[in-house]
């Protein structure tokens, strides 16, 4: 079977400027990661702010240069992909739906753009066309004819579910697409994306911090720490069995609905992960509760994990 | 393309509401009230702008003692109805606004949104084109300019054209740039929009309100400008009467008819004013949207 998306040594790093006298740093936002993702399956990405995640997902839409590496999309280098074909194999759903559709057009005309973009579809066509998607994702067709400031939240991000399955792309990327949303809204949504996969046999790439939505959706998950794939496995092995202690404390740090029990202390300590200057040896050590000598010199060989998965620690 | 809509804040409304409406509400008011005089105002006044009346030179307006009945605003010093003329140069005053304005706008709009959205070399280059028209003194040029080449209104509106424009590029280079990252711009991107599309139809329409605002800036620099330049005999040529031209003319006489400068003056001043009553009621309307 082909992947959707294959992601080969991808690297991305940015100069950081520090002013006239400072040096100039080196940040290594995604730092050799390799995976790939089985059509019609949902990868799910998860890890702390900062660690790479978005970046992750602009590279693999193709709005970043990665500095190595290669992505392949449905076979296809993406790089040789014109912006038109790119278009109709992978679309994003972005985090903040206030900020996803532009404020001066109306939503009919947001979700239409994929497909007047494309330059070959009628005009009859296109209204059909995002007619029928806009009742598909939930939206009566008078809040076609609205300003994206007069939309809720939920409603913004439906409208931008729908621009990005108007031309029906076979691949979605997910970046955070709930994280903005009321609490009572995220389920609403969460389940749209769902439904909408199974329908129309669309392969996710679903980035997260929380790793409940994570488990929802993904039939396969990724735990990314500074920058690197530091855990790859099935949804149900990797939360049953994680492997890394990285894992192991995201999982203890999801809070629980019972009163009383405040913000459990998963044992990480306050040092900020810096991808500026990233740690020798593994790069966990520093905040790792177990880490013995070899993790402060030696960075850890990916090493398979069942049934499927991957873990990059000496300990595991 | 529908109306936008202006989001205002609950906190944001009692503050700007009260004080800046009104000078807007003014500011609207001046600016309409001579734009009007400016199209059709002609019809209403009996004298041309031209014809010379030597027996009724520089006869004073209503107010006065002495005012010739018939020349409402009275007469120059070669006996030309001043109400005729001033409507008059209220025209040739808001066309070099206009005039300027646009061709600043296009200009400066298109430097500046090219160098903020691409970055790089091609920002480096708008930079330069900046710092150098910025070191370049407008007076000087347009004087040195008029005065190589001839007067006319064509030169005038030409000459500030090509150097008023480096407000809007500083302007639009900056808002682009806040903007050029935000999602929705990616979104169309990874929609197969052309470059063409984002900075016409993603870019441009979220940085118009700043623009607006730059333009009214520009539009009463431009009027005072040539104001300035026809007063030197370097604007618009005589018998053309611009507001500047006619303050030029009339300052021989100023010591005992003063009226002849005031009221070309008095204009000019309400013009300018109005025309910046505008631009801060729309900096204050459309401050309270965000940046998205």
């Amino acid at each position: 079977m082909t992947s959707a998306i294959e992601v080969r040594n991808l690297r991305c790093e940015f100069r950081v400027n520090g002013g006239w006298f400072a040096a100039e740093k080196r940040v290594i936002a995604v730092d050799d990661v390799t995976f790939r993702v089985p059509a019609g399956s949902v990868l799910g990405i998860v890890g702390e702010s900062g660690c790479g995640k978005s970046t992750l997902a602009r590279l693999i839409l193709g709005l970043l240069k990665p500095t190595a590496g290669t992505v392949l999309v449905d076979g296809k280098r993406l790089f040789d992909l014109d912006r038109k074909a790119r278009a109709r194999l992978i679309q994003p759903v972005f985090q903040d739906p206030f900020a996803s559709l532009n404020p001066r057009h109306r939503i009919k005309d947001i979700v239409a753009l994929p497909l007047t973009a494309q330059g070959t579809f009628s005009r009859a066509e296109i209204e059909r066309r995002v007619a029928q998607i806009l009742e598909r994702v939930g939206l009566s067709a008078a809040m076609g004819e609205r300003m994206p400031a007069q939309l809720s939240g939920g409603q913004r991000q439906r409208a931008a579910i729908a621009r990005a399955l108007v031309l029906e792309p076979r691949i979605v990327i997910c970046d955070e697409p709930t994280s903005a949303l009321d609490v009572s809204v995220q389920a609403q949504i969460l389940n749209l994306l769902a439904d909408l996969r199974r329908d129309l046999g669309l392969t996710y790439l679903f980035i997260s911090h929380n790793l409940a939505v994570v488990e929802h959706v993904a039939s396969e998950v990724a735990v990314m720490y500074l920058g690197r794939i530091v855990e790859r496995n099935e949804t149900d092995a990797l939360f049953r069995a994680p492997g890394h202690p990285y894992t192991q404390a995201l999982l203890q740090s999801v809070l629980t609905p019972e009163p009383g029990r405040g913000v459990p202390d998963i044992g990480l300590g306050d040092a900020m992960p810096d991808p500026s200057n990233i740690p020798p040896g593994c790069r966990f050590n520093p905040r790792c509760r177990i880490a013995v000598e070899r993790c402060r010199t030696v960075a850890p060989s990916p090493m398979a994990r069942p049934p499927q998965g991957m873990v990059e620690c000496h300990l595991a | 393309m529908s109306e936008p809509i202006a989001i205002q804040g609950p906190l944001q409304a009692p503050l700007t509401s009260r004080v800046g409406m009104t000078g807007f509400a003014i500011g609207i008011a001046i600016v309409g009230i001579i734009a009007v005089a400016a199209l059709i105002g002609n019809q209403f006044v009996p004298h041309d702008p031209f014809t010379q009346d030597l027996g009724n030179r520089l006869k004073p307006p209503f107010w006065m003692e002495g005012t010739q009945a018939g020349h409402l605003l009275g007469t120059d010093q070669l006996g030309r109805d001043y109400l005729a003329r001033l409507v008059y140069g209220a025209r040739i005053s808001l066309l070099i606004g206009i005039m300027t304005v646009i061709t600043s706008g296009v200009i400066g709009i298109t430097l500046g949104v090219l160098g903020g959205f691409f970055g790089g070399r091609v920002d480096d280059a708008v930079l330069f084109a900046i710092t150098t028209r910025l070191s370049i003194p407008v007076v000087l040029v347009a004087l040195a300019v008029v005065g190589l080449m001839g007067s006319g209104l064509g030169l005038v509106v030409a000459t500030l054209g090509l150097l008023l424009w480096d407000r809007f590029a500083v302007v639009a280079r900056a808002t682009t740039m806040q903007i050029r990252n935000l999602d929705y711009v990616n979104a169309a991107r990874c929609a197969g929009a052309s470059t063409m599309h984002l900075l016409v139809k993603e870019i441009v329409p979220n940085i118009a309100s700043h623009l607006a605002v730059v333009a009214t800036l520009e539009m009463a620099l431009a009027i005072l400008l040539e104001a300035a330049l026809s007063f030197l005999g370097l604007g618009v040529p005589p018998p053309l009467p611009s507001w500047g031209l006619m303050i030029a003319e009339g300052k021989d006489y100023m010591f005992f008819s003063a009226w002849v400068i005031m009221i070309p003056g008095v204009a000019l001043f309400v013009l300018v004013l109005g025309i910046n009553l505008v631009g801060d009621g729309l900096r204050n309307l459309l401050g309270s949207e965000r940046l998205r």
